[in-house]
Order: structure tokens, then sequence, then C-alpha cells
């Protein structure tokens, strides 16, 4: 089995691993060598072809594509080492990483300190049991994605979407482009899943009815999907009974959420969060192994990639300053915690004497939609430390609490950590 | 005589919801955006709604057989479909670099359409 | 092929009629194996409990007891011979409160008298020590050592595998229509593509078996009624169960079963609902909520976000009476050489414990050929194993680097959630049975059985199977003709560029 050292490893070249490696390297690391299971660079974003990326970090409105190939030339230029079409089998404790690849056969790769940047993979029929046949013509809506914009074919004339996830709602314009009829896009939740923005652009714009409170009850055909049924819901998602319709369509596509790929974080023994699906971290994106950080997607499911690529550099600057031994012993955390009305939030505890010179992002989600001013707080008990004023919150779109250095010391005194979003 | 009308901003991800009140073409007043990038987005969805458009386009020889192109800026509305059946005449040859301009001036809009990204020619 | 005629035409190609196969194909006999789906294994054999009874249950003096015992014993050599999943850890029958300990008592002697050996009853304690996420509340647990767990699928193209290995023929997507009976003697089986001679046919059409016998003029009155059995998998995940666990039966039913998979998964199962369609495999919202009640009783700690997969299978329930006499029993096997036609076996109503059964089954119709005078004379060329194809996933660090050296293919990733590497997929495409669909490769080779169900190696699946077969991608299935997964190309005129 070959064999070699590196500082960094990072696992997958997605927005999340591509931010890590050149930040590790800026930050100094010797050699920084990025794993990539695909032919090609630049994970998922290589079949999101439509624009939206960069608004926020570059100042422009790219595609996925060009986004990524940004990134992917500066890691080269920095002199970023790549493995792809090399997949990561396991992961030891002690970060010795395992992969395989049709070029290199079975290799193992030291390294001394490792960023998970899998990013994440789409729920499934499965996951959440939709009732009915099992024809072909049932796909995630990424699967179909993939299918169009890169292998070039489309995988049906005409199409039901279960969920009002980004990618189901981009698939809709996206398969209406290429000639499809998009019959229908079905959410169970009584509010849209996916951003604002993908609702008038996917589905406005080209009338594609979007039904709210619905769900599909059951899946007919034998060999090809033929036709789903749709049903109400009440508010326990239970079908109202007599409310079923019929929907004639060959394929169904599945935009019901992503959810973090932590298979490799799991097996090495990393912690796992229930509620986001990805790793306990602190600040700095450190998982519950030492020297082993998490970035992007692997995380919690982020709705901007601009965000990933930030996160990306976090744990990317830090894993670097690991692997150049830079730990002062063992470390004492303060929870973070989420209070009222809030889903989760990330990171999940703050180090205490640790903290970077520089201000730390807390991304959080709300639990229900208030389509009204709020506050996102943040409270050691009875003490508010900060606060921020946002026009409303909704589950689909991320909240951000930025904790600035002149809070550091607040921090240090608390046991616990709270954030709130109050109706103002 | 004024009315308003309901919009949501799609310039950024934010997804403002704008409620209008204009009189025809003339807006007289703007609630609900955050920052300025909103009022430019109502006085044009207003007069002449445009969208940015991403699709692929074939090519003949390369590690993937299409490219993904895009628009460097939005396109009018109604055009949408006409540019697709444009791109669709578009057949490249690999090697294909990102950024390369796939239609000039694109169907008198002058607004360009470009490929994403590199596109390696498949070996052998 | 030299000629259409056969020996011996084996309709269905399920987990008996691939047994059949195999089990005559040590003998000098032209063998022609017809199968309706594009696979072996399609109907009941690939859907049901993946358990091996140890056989308790049946009722005294019937078939299906007789069967049932002696077809457990000889999994071990059969699973040593053809190199499938089978692992004999043993089944639980778990009562809770007192009230339904004297049940287990009762299972013990019918076993008995069954002749199953290796059962005992445990404490409450035992069990909870046994399988530490039982339900608290245990009492009792009837242990049955010789019951065991297996990939139901993995035998039956194991031995449809070694069966084509030994000159049996296999015709896939080929649908038995009728019989030629000249002399009331079958003398051919015509099938959707052309007719085939024989001196036997064996009836192994599963939920079809009534209407095969019908056409042979046999059993006008058995009646196959479909039994609809709906379940869930779990993932992998913090609670493990590693046996076979059943509540104390009901009059109708084994209850809801929480049993371990070779896989290392769990399934929970089934439901039991007759239904008049034998194709309608859909499960049902009500189904897989029994399921989940079920579970309760035994596990109640699973969590049902850990749900992969759910599916439903169908039993082929008939309505034979128990020739045996003194046994009050309608829902017998049928395994016969039937007085009123010449040249047919007859093999009916094979539902559980027909997969444990069905090795016995297959001896027991070579028996009954032998009986019938037919002269059976072994080929000195027989094989009676299938080697085994590598899977990466279960080798060593070593073998699998050793392996990919090899093969390189082995090297690169299709499955991550399941570890199934190019190279596996390229054996199973081009194995004595080529796997021709996407689920036939998922059936032999567990990709996208695991958390993304196939999400991540769909594409990269269907461009192997269009590249190694031959064929557009347009033309690939999810399994056989009517199943195309995609449409058309997205541009007209572009399609798929290798993916080397």
């Amino acid at each position: 089995m070959a064999k070699r050292t590196v500082d960094v490893a990072v696992i997958g070249s997605g927005p999340g691993g591509l931010a890590a490696a050149i930040a590790a390297k800026k930050e100094g690391a010797g050699n920084v060598l990025v794993v990539e299971r695909d032919v090609e660079m630049g994970g998922i974003l290589l079949q999101c072809i439509h624009h939206g990326f960069g608004t926020e970090i570059l100042g422009a409105d790219l595609p996925g594509p060009a986004y990524a190939q940004r990134f992917e030339q500066e890691a080269i230029s920095l002199g970023v080492e790549t493995l792809l079409d090399t997949m990561v089998l396991d992961i030891t404790p002690t970060r010795q990483i395992v992969a395989a690849s049709e070029s290199s056969g079975l290799l193992e790769v030291q390294a001394r300190s490792i960023v998970l940047a899998m990013g994440c993979r789409e729920r499934t029929r499965a996951q959440i049991t939709l009732p009915g046949a099992r024809p072909a013509g049932v796909y995630t809506a990424g699967m179909a994605q993939r299918f169009v914009n890169v292998e070039g074919f489309v995988p049906g004339r005409r199409i039901v979407i279960l969920g009002s996830g980004d990618i189901g709602m981009i698939m809709a314009r996206r398969l209406t482009f290429e000639g499809a009829k998009v019959a229908r896009v079905v959410e169970i939740m009584p509010f849209l899943s996916g951003l604002m923005r993908n609702y008038v652009q996917c589905l406005l714009d080209f009338d594609i009815p979007l039904q709210l409170g619905h769900t599909i009850s059951r899946i007919i055909g034998r060999r090809r999907v033929e036709a789903v049924e749709v049903v109400q819901v009440d508010d326990q998602w239970r079908p109202v009974p007599g409310t079923e319709e019929i929907i004639p369509c060959d394929t169904l596509l599945l935009s019901v959420g992503l959810i973090p790929e932590n298979e490799l974080s799991r097996n090495v023994g990393v912690a796992l969060d229930p509620v986001t699906g990805g790793p306990y971290v602190d600040e700095r994106f450190e998982t519950t192994m030492p020297g082993i950080f998490a970035a992007g997607n692997v995380v919690h499911v982020y709705d901007l990639v601009d965000w990933v690529t930030e996160a990306g550099y976090v744990a990317g600057k830090h894993a670097a300053r690991f692997a150049a031994g830079d730990r002062a012993g063992q470390l004492d955390y303060v929870r973070l915690e989420a209070g009222e009305n809030v889903r989760y939030v990330v990171p999940h505890v703050l180090t205490r004497d640790q903290l970077p010179g520089e201000s730390i992002k807390l991304q959080m989600r709300a639990r229900q939609p208030i389509e009204k001013p709020v506050w996102v707080e943040l409270r050691d008990g009875e003490k508010r430390l900060i606060r921020r004023a946002e026009r409303y919150a909704r589950p689909g779109e991320m909240l951000t609490l930025v904790l600035p250095e002149r809070s550091y010391e607040d921090v240090r005194q608390a046991e616990t950590l709270t954030v709130n979003v109050l109706e103002r | 005589m004024a009315k308003t009308t309901e919009l949501i901003c799609v310039t950024c991800p934010m997804g403002c919801k704008l409620t209008v009140t204009h009189e025809g073409d003339t807006i007289l007043g703007i609630e609900g955006n955050v920052c300025k990038r909103g009022e430019a987005y109502a006085q044009t969805e207003l007069v002449d709604p445009r969208r940015m458009v991403a699709t692929t386009v074939q090519v003949v020889g390369g590690v993937h057989p299409l490219v993904p192109v895009y628009t460097t800026a939005p396109i009018p509305k109604p055009l949408i479909f006409d540019l697709l059946s444009e791109l669709r005449q578009v057949k490249l040859r690999a090697p294909i670099l990102a950024g390369r301009v796939v239609l000039e001036d694109a169907l008198g809009t002058g607004v360009t359409v470009l490929t994403s990204r590199d596109l390696p020619a498949a070996p052998g | 092929m030299a000629s259409n005629n056969y020996d011996v035409i084996v309709i269905g190609a399920g987990v008996v009629g691939s047994l059949v196969a195999r089990a005559l194909s040590r003998y000098k006999l032209r063998i022609l194996l017809i199968e309706k789906e594009s696979d072996v294994g399609a109907g009941t054999t690939a859907a049901n409990s993946a358990i091996v009874h140890a056989g308790y249950d049946p009722v005294p003096g019937s078939l299906k007891a007789t069967l049932n015992v002696a077809g457990n014993r000889l999994w071990d050599a059969l699973a040593s011979d053809l190199d499938f999943a089978f692992d004999r850890r043993g089944d639980y029958v778990v009562a809770t409160g007192e009230q339904e300990i004297p049940h287990l008592r009762a299972l013990v002697e019918r076993g008995r008298r069954n002749g199953v050996l290796g059962l005992t009853i445990i404490s409450g304690d035992e069990m909870r020590h046994r399988e530490p996420h039982i339900n608290p509340g245990v009492s009792a647990a009837l242990f049955a050592a010789t019951g065991g767990i297996c990939d139901p699928f993995a035998i039956t193209v194991a031995a449809a595998e070694n069966a084509v290995m030994n000159g049996v023929t296999l015709l896939l997507e080929t649908a038995f229509e009728e019989f030629v009976i000249e002399r009331e003697r079958i003398v051919a089986v015509k099938t959707t593509r052309g007719t085939f001679g024989c001196r036997w046919a064996v009836n192994a059409a599963g939920l079809f078996s009534d209407e095969v016998m019908h056409h042979a003029g046999v059993r006008p009155e058995f009646t196959i009624t479909p039994r609809r059995g709906e379940y869930l998998v779990l993932d992998k995940a913090e609670i493990t169960i590693e046996t076979v666990l059943f509540p104390v039966p009901t009059p109708v039913s084994k209850g809801i079963v929480v049993a371990a998979t070779t896989h290392g998964n769990i399934v929970i199962g089934p439901t039991a609902h007759e239904i008049d369609d034998r194709q309608d495999t859909e499960v049902t919202r009500i189904g897989l909520e029994q399921v989940w009640q079920g579970t309760a009783k035994l596990v109640p700690g699973l969590d049902r976000r850990h749900v992969i997969a759910t599916f439903a299978g169908l039993r082929a329930a008939g309505n034979a009476r128990c020739e045996t006499p003194g046994v009050d029993y309608d829902h017998d096997f049928v395994v016969e050489i039937p007085q009123n036609v010449a040249g047919f076996v007859n093999l009916g109503g094979i539902e559980s414990p027909g997969l444990t059964s069905a090795p016995a089954i297959a001896e027991r119709v070579v028996q009954m050929l032998k009986d019938a005078g037919e002269r059976l004379e072994e080929r000195p060329d027989w094989n009676p194993v299938r080697p085994a194809r590598p899977r990466f996933r279960d080798l060593s660090r070593q073998e699998q680097a050793q392996l990919v050296r090899r093969d390189p293919r082995y090297g690169r990733i299709v499955c991550r959630c399941e570890t199934v590497m190019e190279g596996e997929i390229v054996a199973e495409i081009h194995a004595p049975i080529p796997a021709r669909t996407y689920d036939a490769l998922k059936r032999r080779t567990w990709l996208g059985t695991g958390r993304c169900q196939g999400a991540f190696d769909t594409p990269r699946v269907v461009s192997i199977l269009a590249r190694e077969l031959g064929l557009s991608p347009l033309e690939v299935t999810k399994k056989g003709p009517g199943s195309e997964l995609l449409v058309r190309p997205t541009k007209s005129g572009a399609g798929m560029v290798g993916r080397e």
C-alpha cells in the first residue's frame, strides 16, 4: 500500500473543502492534500449550473461551475495537491486515511490534521416512507440535476416535485427549459422550504403551481411511474381523507431536504448532533476528535455557498494551526444552546480561552416562521450579550448573529449561552 | 390611478417582499426593501422584467456531452425561451475554456452568454 | 441450441425453481429454466423476512413441518458450496407477561414433534442479557438454536448460476403460456418465446402456481391467495439486534418480526393482508404504521428516523389440505407428481416456511422423479461449487490492495454507502447470469441499498451498464422493459460520453 504524510488532508473538493485547503495553505501549512471521489474538483457545484453563487463574498452572480473553478484555480496556484477519483474508505483517530482509487490502488495518508468536507446528501423517498409501488421514475432532485446538466439526459416528460427545497424548484425551471412539463410542486409544510427568490424565478415565472400543506400519498405505476396521488395534510401532517387527487406523470422528483454526509465522521468516532446530522463543532469548526475539523454542509446544511466557503476558510486556517502544533493542552468550552424558536445553532460550543482574534459567526435556523420583525439575541441567563434586528425569520433561511471580539469577555464568564429568535 | 403591486425581490437571497405603489410605469413608492437594489429591481420588474438564464450547450469530444453556459446580465423575461432555442443550435468542440463567448449580443439584447467552466477534451 | 427439446423444463426461477434446476443439473438431463421477469428471484423470493426457520411453527404432520425441518439442515452445506450469506445465529420467540409463557411451552412441544433440535426456554433476564435492547417487560423466551438469517436473493442467484454452470439453460423474460398435452402427458411448454418440448415440466411458478397447475388439469380447486407483507428496513444505528425476534404468535400470524439481516441492518415486518392482485407490491401508509406498532412490543427503543427502505412482498398462500391422516390443516405445501397427467411435477402454495424448505423441496423433486422411474444418471463433471466473487467491503485492507492491483476497477467507488466498487459491478454484468438492470445489480451487490438509496450511484451505474452491455443509457432499465430510467437526451444529438 502506498503511504505518505501530509500536514492537512481535506476530504472533499466542494466549496467547503476548496476553501479549507486554500486557507490552510495561506496559514502556512506545508503540504495540503485534497482527496476527491469524483474525476474532477468542485463537488455538487458542477451540476448547479444556475446563477446565484458568489453574491455575498465575491460580489458577482456566478453559476456554480464558475464559482467552483475560481476556488479550484486558487487552490492549485497555491500548491494544494489533489487526488481525484479517489474514495476515502476510512479515517482513524490518529488521523490516518485509507483511500482507494483506480489509478493508485489502496493508499494510506498520515495527516497532522484533517478537514472533513464531504458535503451533504439528499433525503430519499424511503426516509419519508412514501407509500405505493416502486417503479422507475422516482429520483431525488439532485440526481435528476446530474442527469440533465452533466450526463446529458432528461429523466422524464411530465414531472411532479415533492418538496419545495431549492434544488427542487431550480430543477422545476431547469426541466421546463429542457422541454419537460412540471405539473406541480407539492410541499407538506404550510410554508416554502427553499428561498423565496427561487419561488419567484423558478415557479411563478413559469406558472408552475405550488401546493402547500399537501403531500404525495401514493406512487402509482408498476414499471414506470404513471401517476401520483396528492393529498392535503392536517396540522399533524396526517392525510385528510377525501382530498386525494391523482396527478398523471411519469416522474416524481424528491426535494425533501438534505442531510450532512457523515459516514466517515461516525466511523472515526466524531460525535454527531442529531438535530443537524453533522459533527458538534466549536467556533474553529474542530469536532470532538482533536485535529479533525469539519467545514460546510458536512456540519449543517447552508442556504448559500458563500457561507460554506467562509466556514471552509475558518476550518482550514485552524487545521493548519493544529498541524503546526499550535494547541495549548485541554480545551475548556462554553456551551451554546438553541433557545426560543431556534432549531439549532452552529457552533455548538465556544472555546473559553482560545477564541480567535476575529469575530465569530453564530448561524442558526428558526423553528417556526415569523413573518414580522424579530430580534436574534444571545444571552447568558438574564444578561443579553448582543442582539440583531431581522425583518422576519423563516426556517428556510439561515439567521446569522456575529459575535464581536468585544463580547469575548462576557463569553469567558459564561457557562451556557443561549440564542433566541423573538418577535420584536 | 395609483395601484399597488406585491413583488419579491430576487436580486439577492434575502427575497425582500416589496409593496410597490405605482401609476402605470411610474413608481410612487416602494416599501419592504432592505437595500437600494430593491428599488432598481421594482423599477425593471414593473416595466421590463428580466431574468438571468443558465442552461447547457452541446459539446463534441469533451469529457461531458454538455457545457454549462450563463448570461452575464439579465435578459427580458419574454425572450427566455427564444434564447434557449438559439442556444440549442450551438455545438462547441472541446477543449473549452471557462468564459468563452457562446453568444454575443444575444437576440440583440446586448447580453453575452459565456461558458461557466473549462471542459477538457475526452482522452483518446 | 441444438434443438428445442429438453428433458426437464422448470417454470419459474425463484428460490424453489432455481434450487430444483440446480439439483437436477447433477444428472444427465437437458434442463431449461424459464422466468417471466428480467431476473431470477424477482417475485416472492426477493421480498420476505429472510429467515431460515427452525421448524417449531408448522402444524405437526404437515408437509410444511417435514420440509421445513429437513430444509433447515441443508443450509450450511449449500451456503458453503454456493457462497451466499447465511448465518445460523438462532431465533427467539419472546413472551411478555406471565400469560404468554405457556405459549412458549406449546411451541417447544410442537417443535419436538416436528423433530427440531436445540429448543430451550430461557428466562427474561437471560433474554435481556442476550439482546439488551429487548422490551424490558420480556418474561421468558423460546430460543431456537437452528434458526438463522440469510440473503434469499443470494441463494437464488447462486443456485441458478451454479445450475447454468452445470449446463442448465436459463431464459429470462420468458413467460409460461400453456402446456401441450398429448395422451395425458405433457410434451411441451408454450412460452412467450416459443414452444419447448419436454419429458417433464416442473411447476415452480410461486404466486402463479395455481394457474400453471390448472393448465395441466391438476387440482382445479387449488387457489393462491396472495398475502401481502409490508416491511421496514432500518439503517445500522445505535440500537442493534443480533438475532431474530418473534412475538408470541397469534392464531393467524407469526406477528411482526424484528430481525437482523446478513447485511447488518434490521428488517421489521411483515403485515399480512390478503389481496387479489398477484403483482401488487405497493407499500401502504396503514401497513407501515402496523409494522411500526408491532415493533414496540419487542424492541421499543427503535428509532423511526433510521428507516432507510420499505418494501412489500407477496406470500403465495395456497389452500391445499394436508394429506397426512388425522391432521386438520388447509394451507399445506403441494409437492407431488399428480396421477391424472404424466410428466408433471407440481409445486404449489410454497409460502413461509418455503424459503427454508426450498433445498428439501429440490431434493424431494429428485427423489420423486426417481420414484417415477426416471433413470437419473449422475454427471461425472457436475460441480456443486459456485465460486465466490470478491466483495470489496468484506476483504481485509491487504486483500483489497491486492484486488485493486489485479483489477484497478476495484479501486473505483460506485456506491459509497455500501462500498461497492466498479469491479464488482462489471463482474456481475459478465457473470454466468448477467445482471442487466439496475435492480439486478442492486440485489447482487447491495449497491443503492444504503442511506442514500441510489442517489449517488445511479448515474454511475447507468453509464457502466450502458458501456458494458453496448446500450444507449436510454435503454438502461430499472427492472426490464418498460422501466427505462431516462427518456431522451438533454439536447438532441447529445449523449453520454464514456466516463473513462
